[in-house]
C-alpha cells in the first residue's frame, strides 16, 4: 500500500559519527516488549522514535465479540500490575449506563483493594525505577512487601495477579475474616519499608545525581500531552480525579495529593516524578485505614442485577485514577449485551507518547531513567 | 459550563458549522460538528477564555455503519468541565482535520484511529500505523473487516 | 636481600620450580575465583533479605561449580560478521592480563612468584592489557552495545589510572622502593606501621597520616572504578548497554570475562593490602608473624577488601558517564594531587 510510510532513516543525512541503536523489543530496561529506536551522538541522544505493537492482542476487537461481564478478564491484562484498578472504571461505566445504586459496604471494598493495588503498583515503579539506576537492592525490599498485598488480593479473588474480582453492582465474593489486620500490618511494613528506601535510595547522592534535573518535563507540555498520574503531578500539577471528580466515596476520606515540589533538582524531573509514587503510598495507607475503620460490617457484596446484561442504547465515559493515570474506557451501546465499541484509553499509552518531547538531548542512560520514571506497562500501551 | 452553554456559545461563533447537541438519560451530552471546520472549532474550545478546553482526555474512532465518527472527549484543567465533540465521515472519503497541533496527545490517538479504523487525517505530521505491522493491510475494527487468512504468505492457524 | 621464593630455596632454580611457580597463582585464582563467586552470591542474598543459592551442596556451597559446569557445556556463538580473530582472542587476552599481574605479589615473606624491582611499576603496566582485551572484545563483537561499552571502559581506565598511579607513588616516595617485597617488609611490627599509618616512623609522621588514608580511600574508589565495579559499572551497565562490552559473548569465553573480573579484583585488592595495609604482616607485632601466617594475613586483608567492593555493589546506584568523569578528573585527580605533594614535602623535610 503507497500511503504507508515507512520510519526507516535516510542514513545518508547522518553524520557519520551518530549511531542509530534499537533499544528494545528485547532490552532488560524497556519494562516489556518496547521498541526505541534512538538516535545518539556519542553519548546525547539526539533522537527518539518509538515502535509499539509487540504486544498488541486487538482488546478492542475480542470486546466486540464478548458480553460485557466476560469483558472484565480481557480487562486485566491491559495494566496487569494494577489490575483492581483497570477493573473500577469499567464496572463503574456499566453501573452508569443501568442506573446500579452499589452497596456502601462494595464501595468500601473496591476503595480498599484498589488503594492496596496502587501501593503495589508504585512498589513496582519505584523499584524498577531504583534498578534502571543499577540500585539492585531496593527492588527486592519491595518485591517483599508486595507479595503480602499479593497474597491479601490472592485470598479475595483467588487469583495473584489478574483478579477478575469486580463484578457489575458489586463484587465477586465477600471479604474474608482477618482481612482487616492483614491490611493493617501492610499498611506498617509500608510504612517500614519506605522510610528505609528514603535512605537507601532517593536521598543516596549518586540516585540524586542521576535522576534529578533529567528528562523535565514542563507543565504546560504534560497538560498539552493529557499526561496524568504520577507523571502530570511530579511536574506540579495537583490534578488527582479521586479529589476533583470523587467518584465511589472517596469524597469522605482524607488525603492529600502529592506534587513534585523541586525539593531536588527541578520539578517536572524523574526523581520528582518517583518521589510523588513514594508519597502516593503513604496517602494510599491512610485511605486503607480510614476506609477500614469507616467500612459497614455487615451488607451484601451483591447487587440486584439480571444475570444477562443489556445495557440501554447509548455511551459512555468514564474515567478513575488509575495508580498510572487517568485510565479512561468509552463504551458504545446498541442495546444488546455486546458492546458496539470498547475504547480504552491507555493511561501508558498517553504518558509514553511524550517521551520523544522529553528525552532529546540527554545522555543515553538518562534515557532508560526517564522511561523508568514515566512507568509504563506495555499490556496497557498495546492492549 | 454545561453543555449547553457551550453548545450555544460555539454556535453563536461558528453558526452551522455546529450541528446538533444531544442530551439523553443514559448518555455523555455531545455536541456533533461539521468536520470541515473541526480545527478551528477545537482550536475555539482551547484558547477561549471561558473554555479552555486543555486537556485531551481520549479520541476515538468508530464504525457507525455508512459512516465513520470521531469522537473527542474534552476535559479543562481550570474550570474542570467536560464537553464531549463528534463528527463523521463518509467511508468513501475518511477525512478529518488533524487536531495534533491543538493537544499534542492527539498524535498516538490519530495514528491508532488510522490504524484501526482508517481515518484519515489532515495535516497530522505522520499518520502510519501504530499497533499493527507497518505493512498490514484493511482496518481491522470497521464491523466490514474480514480476518485474513495468510499474512506475509503464511497461513495463519486459528 | 634474602630470597622471596621458598621454591628456588628449597629445590633450587629448574624447569620443575618455574612450572610449579607459575601454576600456584593459577591455582590460586581459579579457586579464589570460585570462592568469590559464591560470596557474591550469598552476600548480594544477605543484603536482600535472601537465602541465595541452597540447592546445590549443602548451603549451596557447590553453585559456582556448576555455574562454571554450566558455562563449559553451553553454545560458544560467535557473531556472524564478528572479527573472528579478535572475538576470540579478547577474552584470553583480558584473563592474562589479570593473571600477569600475579608475578608480583607478595603471597607471604617466603612467597613472591617474581620478586621484581620494578614491581609497582609492572602491575601498572600490566593492568592496561585487560583494557586492551575490552576494546578489543567490544570492537570485535560488531554490536553497538558492545561498542559503546568499550568507549565507556577505555576512557574510564584512563581517567582513573592517574589518581591510582599518585596513590601508589606517594608510596614509592615514602619508601623509595618499587619493589612490593619491600615495601611489605617495611610495614612490619604491628598495624601502626602501615602505610595507611604513614608507616614505620616517628611522631613526625603524625602529620602524614590525615594523607595516607586519604590517599588509601583515594586508591581504594580508583580500583573499583578499574576494575569496573559499581557505582562505575558503566562499560558493562546492564539497565542501558544489556551486557556492555561482553554482550555476545557466551559460554567459555563469557566464563573468561568473568573470571577475569573477579581476578582484577582480588589484584586491586592485594595491591591496596601490600602498600596500605601492611601486605602479609600480622597487625599485632610478632603475634602470629611467619611466612605461613604472612599467607593467611595477605588473604585476609585482601578478601576483605573484596568483600567490601561486594557490598557496595549491592548497595550503590550506577553513575552516568559524564558524573563518573567528573568524579575522575575534578575530584579524585587534585585530591590525589594535594595528598601527593604533602607526602613528597614530608618525605623531603625527613
Amino acid at each position: 500500500m503507497g500511503e504507508i510510510k515507512r520510519m526507516d532513516l535516510e542514513y545518508s543525512q547522518l553524520d557519520s559519527d551518530r549511531m542509530r541503536i534499537n533499544v528494545g523489543p528485547q532490552h532488560p530496561s524497556t519494562h516489556g516488549v518496547l521498541r526505541l529506536e534512538v538516535e545518539v551522538d556519542g553519548e546525547i541522544v539526539t533522537e527518539v522514535v518509538p515502535h509499539l505493537g509487540y504486544l498488541h492482542r486487538s482488546f478492542e476487537k475480542h470486546c466486540e465479540k464478548l458480553n460485557y461481564q466476560q469483558i472484565i478478564p480481557f480487562i486485566d491484562r491491559m495494566d496487569y500490575i494494577s489490575a483492581m484498578n483497570n477493573e473500577w472504571p469499567y464496572v463503574m461505566a456499566l453501573e452508569k449506563m443501568l442506573d446500579i445504586k452499589v452497596p456502601e459496604k462494595v464501595e468500601y471494598i473496591r476503595v480498599i483493594v484498589a488503594e492496596l493495588n496502587r501501593i503495589a503498583n508504585h512498589q513496582i515503579a519505584v523499584a524498577t525505577f531504583g534498578m534502571d539506576a543499577g540500585a539492585f537492592t531496593p527492588f527486592l525490599y519491595y518485591f517483599r512487601d508486595r507479595e503480602a498485598i499479593i497474597s491479601i488480593l490472592e485470598r479475595l479473588s483467588g487469583a495473584r495477579l489478574l483478579y477478575n474480582y469486580f463484578r457489575v453492582g458489586g463484587m465477586a465474593a465477600d471479604i474474608y475474616p482477618g482481612f482487616k489486620d492483614d491490611c493493617l500490618n501492610v499498611v506498617k511494613q509500608v510504612r517500614k519499608t519506605n522510610a528505609e528506601i528514603m535512605k537507601l535510595l532517593i536521598h543516596n547522592s549518586i540516585f540524586i545525581k542521576r535522576s534529578a534535573n533529567v528528562g523535565i518535563l514542563t507543565p504546560e507540555v504534560a497538560i498539552n500531552y493529557a499526561c496524568s498520574g504520577p507523571v502530570l503531578r511530579g511536574s506540579g500539577v495537583a490534578h488527582d480525579l479521586r479529589r476533583d471528580e470523587p467518584y465511589s466515596v472517596y469524597d469522605r476520606f482524607d488525603f492529600e495529593i502529592p506534587v513534585g515540589k523541586g525539593d531536588v533538582g527541578v520539578v517536572g524531573d524523574c526523581w520528582n516524578r518517583n518521589i510523588v509514587r513514594v508519597h502516593e503510598m503513604e496517602q494510599s495507607c491512610r485511605i486503607i485505614e480510614q476506609a477500614l475503620a469507616q467500612m459497614p460490617e455487615t451488607g451484601d457484596v451483591k447487587a440486584m442485577i439480571p444475570k444477562r446484561i443489556k445495557l440501554p442504547k447509548g455511551e459512555v465515559y468514564m474515567r478513575t485514577e488509575n495508580p498510572k493515570g487517568d485510565l479512561g474506557f468509552y463504551i458504545v451501546s446498541n442495546g444488546t449485551d455486546k458492546p458496539e465499541r470498547m475504547k480504552a484509553r491507555g493511561t501508558s499509552f498517553v504518558n509514553l507518547s511524550v517521551i520523544p518531547e522529553i528525552s532529546k538531548g540527554y545522555m543515553f542512560a538518562d534515557l532508560i531513567l526517564i522511561l523508568g520514571s514515566i512507568d509504563i506497562v506495555l499490556g496497557e500501551v498495546d492492549r | 459550563m454545561t453543555a449547553a452553554e457551550i453548545f450555544e456559545k460555539l454556535g453563536s461563533e461558528f453558526g452551522s458549522a455546529i450541528l446538533s447537541l444531544t442530551e439523553e438519560p443514559a448518555t455523555d451530552s455531545f455536541i456533533t460538528v461539521d468536520p470541515a471546520q473541526l480545527f478551528d472549532i477545537c482550536h475555539t474550545l482551547r484558547d477561549e477564555e471561558s473554555l479552555l478546553f486543555d486537556y485531551m482526555m481520549s479520541l476515538s474512532a468508530l464504525d457507525l455503519g455508512e459512516n465513520l465518527g470521531v469522537v473527542y472527549h474534552l476535559y479543562s484543567m481550570t474550570h474542570r468541565h467536560k464537553i464531549v465533540i463528534k463528527v463523521s465521515v463518509s467511508k468513501e472519503n475518511p477525512v478529518v482535520p488533524s487536531v495534533e497541533r491543538i493537544w499534542r496527545t492527539a498524535d498516538w490517538h490519530e495514528r491508532e484511529a488510522y490504524d484501526l479504523l482508517g481515518v484519515k487525517f489532515d495535516g497530522h505530521h505522520n499518520l502510519i500505523r501504530i499497533l499493527l505491522p507497518y505493512d498490514w493491510e484493511g482496518y481491522p475494527l470497521r464491523k466490514d473487516y474480514v480476518t485474513p487468512d495468510t499474512y506475509h504468505d503464511m497461513k495463519v492457524p486459528y | 636481600m634474602e630470597s622471596t621464593n621458598f621454591l628456588w630455596d628449597l629445590f633450587g632454580r629448574n624447569v620443575w620450580t618455574v612450572l610449579a611457580v607459575i601454576s600456584l597463582p593459577l591455582l590460586f585464582v581459579l579457586v579464589y575465583a570460585l570462592i568469590a563467586i559464591l560470596a557474591e552470591l550469598k552476600i548480594s542474598a544477605w543484603i536482600q533479605e535472601r537465602l541465595g543459592p541452597m540447592r546445590t551442596g549443602p548451603w549451596g556451597i557447590l553453585q559456582p561449580v556448576a555455574e562454571v559446569i554450566k558455562l563449559l557445556q553451553k553454545e560458544d556463538i560467535t557473531p556472524d560478521q564478528s572479527s573472528k580473530l579478535l572475538y576470540n582472542l579478547a577474552p584470553f587476552i583480558i584473563f592474562t592480563g589479570a593473571y600477569a599481574a600475579f608475578a608480583v605479589i607478595p603471597f607471604s615473606s617466603a612467597f613472591v612468584p617474581a620478586g621484581i624491582d620494578v614491581g609497582l611499576f609492572y602491575v601498572f603496566a600490566i593492568g592496561s592489557i585487560s583494557a586492551m582485551g575490552i576494546v578489543m572484545g567490544g570492537w570485535a563483537s560488531n554490536n553497538k552495545y558492545s561498542l559503546m561499552g568499550a568507549m565507556r571502559s577505555i576512557s574510564q581506565l584512563i581517567s582513573y589510572e592517574i589518581p591510582a598511579a599518585m596513590a601508589i607513588l606517594s608510596v614509592v616516595v615514602l619508601t623509595s622502593s618499587m619493589n612490593m617485597q619491600e615495601i611489605s617488609s617495611m610495614q612490619s611490627g604491628g598495624f601502626w606501621n602501615w602505610f595507611i599509618f604513614g608507616g614505620p616512623g616517628g611522631w613526625s609522621k603524625l602529620w602524614v597520616i590525615p594523607f595516607t588514608i586519604g590517599l588509601t580511600i583515594i586508591y581504594f574508589i580508583a580500583s573499583l572504578a578499574e576494575t569496573n565495579r559499581v557505582p562505575f559499572d558503566i562499560p558493562e551497565g546492564e539497565s542501558e548497554l544489556v551486557a556492555g562490552f561482553h554482550t555476545e559473548y557466551s559460554g567459555m569465553k563469557f566464563a573468561m570475562f568473568f573470571f577475569a573480573e573477579y581476578a582484577n579484583m582480588f589484584v586491586v585488592s592485594a595491591i591496596l593490602t601490600t602498600i596500605f595495609l601492611g601486605g602479609w604482616n600480622s597487625p599485632f607485632g610478632d603475634f602470629l608473624q611467619g611466612p605461613w601466617w604472612g599467607v593467611f594475613w595477605f588473604i585476609l586483608k585482601s578478601f576483605f577488601i573484596v568483600l567490601l567492593q561486594i557490598w557496595i555493589r549491592w548497595t550503590l546506584p550506577r553513575f552516568r558517564v559524564d558524573q563518573l568523569m567528573h568524579v575522575g578528573w575534578k575530584v579524585l585527580l587534585p585530591l590525589s594531587f594535594v595528598c601527593f605533594v604533602a607526602i613528597s614535602l614530608f618525605a623531603m623535610l625527613n
